[in-house]
């Protein structure tokens, strides 16, 4: 994948997320905006109350974040196989081995932690990074 | 219909650790060799009931385990609503030898998973002649922390919440979901500050690289099984610790996690049944 095909990916959260009720509800008291790195792209994620409300991938200049998750396009690929290889299965693995770097406030990350892993972990869920099983 | 019990019984005792009455919970099931079983950082005892409940195992083994103090049924000591708990290695060294002592266990099988891994290799190196055999799953020299343990106890992010989600990926992506979330239920409800307390003894007071070189694994026989989706405890620093350990056996377990036993009970029970027929027949 390249990073323009990885952030098409990030681009389809809206769908991929707002119709998941438990998701939502589960991020219903997180209402922030973050960035996503999908390689060198830079990818602006607006949420209210749990849902994605905007994608922004090269947004504006001066747009304001709270915290980034960023990757390379090839983590990215592996972290939506089907069933990951160890080291891309979840997004702290991947911080952990180097392939993903968090940043910024880390703290409606933290308070909000299981939402996140399941809103970067959707595509895999949609079948985005192939595999059997999707 | 009857109804129908599992063969695991529990019960609670009081026993002194470290000058201190604790009320502590135990549980157990099967009969034969006692079998003691350890939790890891931030859990409890109901991580072992597959194996509590596998007749492969109780019809050989008595399979024992405990909740340690501030987890699970067990309570922390009068006293700790001023305190910060934190795990030693002196602490829970002591607490293994005193609950094996007070149950009257002659030589059982050690068997501990994580924390209760790493706290196996000290019991190897300076207490060998006290079991059987010992089993450490997911179990290291030492850990390098792998993310700011703070997060897990402050009043503006949820504990339970926080510890779940921090660990979630360590379970691996084959468990079935009745399992993963089973599992991650003993995060969710983990008292507060105590699965960092825990971290205390596994990043602050529990670098063995010091004692690995004292284990004699003929005088008692170790096993190290470590699962291959654990980014925790990873198969290579398992796989480093056993070969400063002379005759350690290691095995890497395919499609699990950092808690086997519990994630997984059945992918499992192929990997933990041949070494408890080993140490059987030995």
């Amino acid at each position: 994948m390249t990073d323009q095909e990885v952030a098409a990916v990030f681009e389809r959260l809206p769908a991929l997320v707002n119709g998941d009720v438990p998701l939502v509800r589960r991020g219903r008291y997180l209402t922030t905006a973050f960035l996503i790195g999908a390689g060198a792209l830079p990818v602006l994620v607006a949420v209210r109350e749990g849902a994605i409300v905007d994608v922004a991938v090269s947004p504006p200049p001066m747009r304001s974040w709270r915290f980034a998750v960023r990757a390379g396009a090839d983590a990215w690929r592996r972290f939506w196989q089907a069933v990951p290889e160890p080291g891309y299965h979840d997004l702290l693995a991947m911080t952990r081995f180097g392939a993903a770097r968090i940043e910024g406030d880390l703290h409606p990350l933290m308070a909000n932690l299981r939402y996140v892993k399941e809103v970067l972990e959707a595509p895999r869920r949609a079948g985005a990074g192939g595999g059997d099983g999707a | 219909m009857a109804l129908e019990f599992e063969p695991i019984a529990g019960r609670y005792a009081t026993i002194e650790l470290d000058g201190r009455p604790c009320r502590l919970y135990f549980e157990e099931a099967g009969r034969g060799i006692p079998l003691l079983c350890l939790h890891t950082a931030g859990a409890d005892s109901r991580q072992y009931r597959h194996m509590m409940t596998d007749e492969a195992v109780t019809r050989h083994y008595r399979v024992i385990a405990f909740d340690m103090p501030w987890h699970g049924k067990s309570f922390p000591p009068a006293g700790y609503q001023d305190e910060e708990y934190r795990l030693t290695t002196e602490a829970y060294t002591d607490a293994i030898l005193t609950v094996a002592d007070a149950l009257e266990l002659d030589r059982p099988v050690l068997l501990g998973c994580s924390i209760g891994g790493r706290i196996v290799l000290n019991i190897a190196a300076r207490h060998a002649e006290r079991f059987r055999a010992l089993i450490g799953l997911q179990a290291a020299d030492h850990q390098t922390p792998w993310y700011d343990a703070r997060w897990l106890h402050r009043p503006d992010v949820h504990g339970g919440e926080i510890c779940a989600a921090m660990i979630s990926g360590l379970v691996a992506p084959q468990a079935p979901d009745i399992h993963r979330w089973e599992t991650l239920w003993g995060y969710l409800q983990s008292g507060p500050g105590v699965f960092r307390g825990d971290l205390h003894f596994y990043r602050e007071d529990s670098d063995y690289r010091d004692r690995t070189g004292l284990i004699d694994t003929a005088r008692c026989p170790l096993y190290l099984l470590t699962g291959a989706y654990d980014y925790s405890c990873t198969p290579e620093d398992t796989i480093r610790t056993a070969e400063a350990i002379p005759g350690a056996r290691v095995h890497i377990m395919p499609a699990l996690g950092h808690f086997p036993m519990s994630e997984n009970p059945e992918r499992f029970r192929r990997h933990i049944l041949p070494v408890l027929d080993e140490i059987r027949g030995a």
